[in-house]
């Protein structure tokens, strides 16, 4: 019984009661995911598995046996960050710092949900597979990720960046 | 209270007004600020530049540590039980169960807690840093509903969590004074904020209001609130022989180390707080239970000791902002000149704690009025200590204010930016102090062209797209300008030219140690890399709290004084064959990695060359600036226009915020980008509170009922629009570095922006927060 | 949370016998057990996950659509099927919750979802009926703003959370059961309960049934489906309001309808009423109006929530209304 952690074998807790987030913080000392309400109403704890983004509190570490995680730590580090990480930087995309770990994780994924054309509450045509990159698309989609320093406007102009490059 | 007491308060409060009168009348040269400093003539530095925060990567990788994230060997994990009743006693707390649960080290409650003192309350002293001052688990007495009962420790905070849900409680129950309409109707007091009444009067307000030739009468309430910054409250600590260690997440490092000291009876220096990253603060992070609950805790067990409060830990023993009741009262003449300002009302605290919601504070400078009354009244509840949360006064005093302005325009039928035009004051109305830097005026011309306010119909609800009403609204902001007395700075010079900045400041998000690295480079004429900024360590000299929108100023102010010191040390060690021997320090200014005489600079020396000549590695001074007599010798603020535009749906009463922006006089901008986030994020928590943020406290028994971040809704990204930020940054001669603090003021007047936006949009005047659907319905 | 063992099922008969343990409750997502779990609201003594079994969704032989009771809520949302037959399901899932949410939440345990009655929540400090049947309602004269106007009981006025269901409910949606005497399927609309004076007791499952699958009936009406929610946030908020509809017009008047409301009943509320008042009337908003007023006839309101009846009335005619498009 295995999971995987930003490409490293972590042994499953013996204790179901572990959540995915305590076993990374407490368990492998990556602090990187953050506790901000343990009940599924911030999101930052937000990681990605198998590339999706799910809330690591409300998940039982024992039910990711076999999984694949990656945290903010699998995405960059300082001198060689992620261009997400880097465009937050640039954006000012945080003040605190606290829900960033979380709002990044989540942004990369919801990209890729975005490429894949899955509809959000504000998408017109749910007959069409393309989904416009519009303010409310962004918005709407990163609403799970809660900054209470406001740093909203910076973050959206982060994955913008980050989006256009992409594009280009 | 005895006649001596009486008599010496008395004496007290002659020879502070004594002083007052002497401090206001004294030549300007003799106050701080009277000079301007230097560093608001440089224009070329690194100080205005929109730098990135220079601890960005580490936040952006999860690689800055927060104060729950620094493990200790053999620590174990904390949880709290907390009562169900607001006021009584324990009558029987059965842990046996708890104590036999697996993986248990401790349980801790008043039977068991070692003897401590209450903690030291806020405002009650210079390092005093407690929310109230109850003593902490030392009887069997309760005094609110969620007060902590009791503390289990355990190896995992699984097995902590599960033993404290085996505790068995039972409780003997006494009346509960709760209600506040109860309570308000059986009588009021006073209310003090600082020791001084919050009670202000000119003229007769009352007589001038019933003859004036317009007027609007009306009564504003606000609700209670939470900070909920997205960290948890939350310490990792240990006793490490004598010394208390703790990593918290701190906004008052050294009044919570001195504070942590006298409950523990201890040294100060045996406290050691550090706080290097805090997750959010808002006022919220100061020193509550949970801390000397954890080191009584770490004491007995003999362990270090993580608490995390959980969400609901937060709302049951961390305070929020209370509940207002305000009535704001207008007369007005034909030409729309304020005859009478009348702002009283009624507000809720503890016996326990210093802190009625001050909300006639922003009135205070607001308006030349003829005849003003300003009043708080204050009831006392059976209830968690409420606190500060970002601008006490201000954010909930501008809602009822800036309405009322907005219902008086309408009256008039006046264009409501004109008729705060009309009302500037040209003195302080209250002090009659002088402003030290007021340019309101501009900034709601700036504000109005880049918002398009001629574009407004001031006609209500006469604008619609398709199922949504429009409408805008605009109000003032304003917060004090705060430099509060404990400031002291250190610098080492090193011979390599770098220095080293040490204060025991605080950075909770708004750019602290960026932007005052920029600042000391400047200061000090080095580059920003040769710049080390030390800041969250309670052993660092200052005791200053991230608070009141002070921080910058009370650093900006240590830093200058340190800098004398320094430039005064180099003097004295340069020797008689430095370009700078026998010059005075007041003709001696930084530039260019080194001294030169200001008017001179070509008799320059670097640091390097001063260090080196002197042998000396490094040289290390530390100063305290002057007392902040500055604020009263001015009337110093911050103000703002805030201009909103709202969508209301027609069929839901759902209002949106579609566009907003901050026109902002706050003196110098120290760093664009960060100050445009500050500015921002303070204007979406007054988005929050316009809208959203309800703390539901059941008076039935006194407890918080949407005890989490499901329940209590704060703005997600889909409720905030691109939010604008303009400003003038015209320098206040009399602060340090021209600037002003910036945390708090956004959140003030944007709560009156929405609503009067509303009104605009649907003819629906709303003076009850928050602004939910069901009232524009 | 209480301990507990843990157990993967590896089909559905493993699922029915390992879930046949008194104490054991099935677990999907855990987006709500494991949060009532961490209150010791729920206190199952064992779990067993059943996110490895059928989380397929395809085409049945009727031209209906078979959703394996493990597929999540985004799986859904996605699907070209759901899409293009069932508008309202997509609308109403990617109306719920948050992304991270709906990348977990099965669509079994979207059913089962508890109520978010504060007082409910308030394991230690609060009386709730639905916890301990008998032991009272704070939330009666208390803070009952987001509680139930219809159907409800002076034991409990909570309301279903669920935005999904109320889609379902208007879809006619089939519940597939497997339990120990066999298999069976409920219509979604009688899955759920109202509250009487169990309000404890939330649906028709009896101990050990597990749910395999969510069939959506091949539907010509189905494709002109809505949905439509009314909060106090723009995003990541439960309901007040909401309403799922279906709409068919022949030649002007009302051949079909199907409404279901969310936010306003311990159930998802099938508004059969309303449909009842409509069908074969002039469609319109006078029409409209007046099947509202029928449905919202039985409304009881308490201090807090007493907006929503109008709330409900507004939503449900212009949700029809935008239905009816160019047709009225």
């Amino acid at each position: 019984m295995s999971i995987s952690v930003n490409g490293n074998a972590v042994q499953v807790p013996d204790d179901p009661r572990v959540s995915l987030l305590d076993l990374l913080r407490d368990g492998l000392h990556l602090h990187g995911t953050k506790k901000g309400c343990n009940q599924g109403a911030c999101g930052a704890c937000t990681v990605l598995v198998d590339g999706e983004r799910m809330l690591s509190c409300l998940s039982l570490a024992v039910q990711f046996d076999g999984r694949s995680i990656t945290t903010i730590e699998g995405l960059g580090e300082p001198g060689a960050l992620h261009p997400l990480q880097q465009a937050f930087v640039e954006h000012d995309g945080f003040q605190c710092g606290y829900c960033t770990p979380g709002q990044i994780c989540s942004a990369v994924a919801m990209v890729e949900e975005v490429r894949r054309g899955v509809p959000s509450h504000v998408t017109s045509d749910l007959n069409s597979n393309v989904i416009d990159f519009s303010h409310d698309e962004m918005r709407e989609r990163m609403s799970g990720n809660l900054c209470r320093c406001g740093a909203y406007n910076g973050i959206i102009d982060a994955i913008n960046e980050t989006l256009k490059e992409a594009a280009e | 209270m005895s006649i001596l007491e009486n008599a010496k308060q008395t004496a007290q409060g002659l020879f502070q007004a004594g002083m007052a009168k002497a401090i206001a009348m004294a030549p300007d040269s003799w106050i701080p600020g009277g000079e301007p400093d230097p560093l608001i003539r440089e224009r070329h530095g690194h100080v205005g530049r929109p730098v990135s925060r220079i601890d960005g990567p580490l936040k952006v990788s999860g690689k800055a540590p927060f104060a729950a994230e620094f493990p200790m060997e053999g620590m174990v994990y904390a949880a709290l039980a907390y009562s169900t009743i607001a006021k009584g006693r324990l009558s029987s707390l059965d842990t046996a169960d708890a104590e036999a649960a697996p993986g248990v080290v401790l349980v801790m409650t008043f039977r068991n807690a070692p003897r401590m003192q209450p903690p030291p309350l806020f405002l009650s002293g210079a390092k005093a840093a407690g929310g109230d001052k109850l003593p902490v688990m030392q009887d069997d007495r309760i005094h609110w509903n969620g007060q902590p009962i009791a503390l289990v420790l355990a190896e995992t905070q699984e097995q902590a969590d599960h033993a404290k849900s085996l505790i068995r409680v039972g409780y003997e129950v006494e009346h509960a004074d709760i209600a506040f309409a109860e309570a308000r109707d059986r009588g009021t007091d006073t209310a003090e904020f600082m020791g001084q009444p919050l009670h202000d009067e000119i003229g007769d307000a009352e007589k001038a209001l019933q003859d004036a030739a317009f007027k609007i009468d009306a009564t504003y309430t606000t609700p209670r609130h939470n900070h909920n910054p997205i960290e948890l409250h939350g310490l990792t600590v240990a006793w490490q022989g004598d010394t208390l260690r703790m990593h918290d997440a701190q906004q008052l490092v050294a009044h919570t180390a001195w504070s942590m000291a006298q409950v523990f009876g201890l040294d100060e220096k045996q406290v050691v707080v550090t706080s290097p990253f805090v997750g959010g603060g808002f006022g919220s992070k100061s020193m509550w239970q949970h801390h000397i609950l954890a080191a009584a805790g770490a004491k007995l067990a003999g362990r270090p000791v993580r608490i995390v409060l959980s969400r609901e830990g937060v709302f049951r023993l961390v305070g929020g902002r209370s509940p207002t009741e305000q009535r704001v009262a207008l007369g007005a003449d034909q030409e729309g000149k304020l005859t009478a300002l009348i702002h009283t009302g009624v507000t809720v605290k503890t016996p326990h704690n210093a802190m009625p919601e001050p909300f006639i504070l922003p009135t205070r400078s607001a308006y030349a009025a003829e005849n003003v009354l300003l009043d708080v009244q204050k009831v006392e509840l059976d209830m968690l200590g409420n606190t500060f949360m970002r601008a006490p006064g201000e954010a909930v005093g501008t809602f009822a204010l800036e309405c009322a302005m907005d219902e008086l325009a309408e009256k008039l039928g006046m264009d409501p930016i004109e008729l705060r035009v009309r009302n500037e004051p040209e003195k302080d109305p209250i002090s009659g102090l002088p402003f030290s830097s007021r340019h309101i005026v501009e900034a709601y011309r700036a504000g109005a062209e880049r918002f398009g306010w001629s574009r407004r119909n001031p006609k209500p609800r006469s604008v619609s797209d398709g199922e949504w009403l429009i409408g805008m609204g605009c109000a003032t902001g304003t917060y004090p300008y705060y430099r509060m007395p404990g400031g002291a700075a250190r610098i080492t010079l090193t011979r390599e030219g770098k220095a080293i900045v040490d204060i025991a400041v605080h950075e909770m998000g708004m750019g602290t140690s960026t932007v005052q690295t920029q600042v000391t480079a400047d200061r000090l004429g080095l580059p920003m890399d040769a710049i080390t900024f030390n800041y969250g360590d309670s052993t660092l000299p200052g005791v200053i709290m991230a608070g009141g929108s002070q921080q910058t100023a009370a650093i900006g102010a240590s830093v200058i004084a340190a800098h004398n010191a320094l430039i005064e040390e180099l003097l004295r060690i340069a020797g008689n064959d430095s370009p700078l021997a026998g010059l005075k320090a007041k003709d001696v200014g930084s530039r260019n990695g080194g001294l030169c005489k200001l008017d001179e600079p070509e008799r320059h020396e670097t640091y390097q060359s001063l260090l080196a000549r002197a042998q000396r590695d490094k040289v290390t001074v530390e100063a305290q600036p002057p007392q902040p007599l500055e604020t009263m010798h001015w009337s110093m603020h911050s103000h703002s226009a805030m201009f909103c535009e709202v969508k209301v749906n027609k069929v839901t009463g759902e209002p949106r915020v579609t566009r907003f922006l901050g026109s902002f006089d706050c003196g110098r901008i120290l760093n664009p980008k960060t100050a445009t986030s500050q500015f921002r994020g303070g204007i979406i928590m007054g988005l929050g509170l316009a809208l959203m943020e309800d703390t539901q406290f059941d008076e039935r028994k006194g407890r918080v009922m949407n005890p989490s971040l499901a329940e209590y809704h704060v703005p997600v990204h889909m409720d905030v629009p691109e939010i604008d930020v303009i400003w003038t940054d015209i320098p206040d001669p009399h602060a340090p570095m021209g600037a002003h603090g910036i945390g708090e003021i956004g959140i003030t007047g944007t709560g009156a922006a929405v609503a009067n936006a509303i009104y605009n949009a649907t003819g629906k005047r709303v003076r009850d927060l928050p602004i939910t659907l069901d009232k524009l319905l | 949370m209480i301990p507990f063992s843990y157990a993967r099922a590896s089909d559905v008969q493993d699922a029915i016998a390992k879930g046949a343990l008194g104490g054991t409750k099935f677990l999907g997502g855990g987006t709500n057990l494991v949060d009532l779990m961490r209150e010791t609201i729920e206190r199952p003594t064992g779990l067993v996950d059943v996110t490895g079994l059928s989380s397929e969704i395809t085409e049945t032989r009727d031209g209906g659509v078979m959703i394996g009771a493990a597929a999540r809520n985004t799986a859904v949302t996605e699907h070209p099927l759901i899409r293009s037959r069932y508008p309202a399901l997509t609308r109403a899932i990617v109306a719920g919750a948050s992304a991270q949410i709906r990348n977990m939440a099965t669509v079994g345990g979207n059913l089962m979802q508890r109520t978010r009655c504060t007082y409910f929540y308030d394991g230690e400090g609060s009386h709730c009926n639905k916890r301990a049947p008998g032991d009272g309602c704070d939330a009666l004269s208390g803070f009952n703003r987001s509680h139930a106007i219809l159907g409800a009981s002076d034991a409990c006025i909570a309301v279903h959370p669920s935005d999904m269901c109320v889609a379902l409910t208007a879809l006619d949606a089939m519940v597939h059961i497997e339990g120990s005497d066999g298999s069976r399927s409920l219509p979604i609309k009688d899955f759920h309960r109202l509250p009487g004076d169990r309000p404890d007791i939330e649906t028709m499952l009896q101990p050990g049934d597990l749910i395999t699958a969510i069939e959506l009936p091949a539907s010509s009406i189905a494709a002109n489906s809505t949905y439509r929610k009314v909060r106090d946030r723009a995003s990541y908020a439960f309901a007040l309001v909401s309403v799922a509809a279906a709409l068919e017009i022949e030649n002007g008047n009302v051949r079909d309808v199907r409404i279901a409301l969310g936010g306003v009943a311990h159930k998802p509320w099938r508004a059969e009423r309303a449909e009842a008042a409509l069908r074969g009337k002039p469609a319109g908003e006078a029409a409209f109006l007046a099947a509202a007023e029928a449905e919202l006839a039985a409304a009881r309101t308490f201090e807090g929530n007493a907006f929503k009846v109008e709330l409900a009335r507004r939503t449900i005619v212009s949700v029809l209304t935008e239905l009816s498009g160019g047709a009225v």
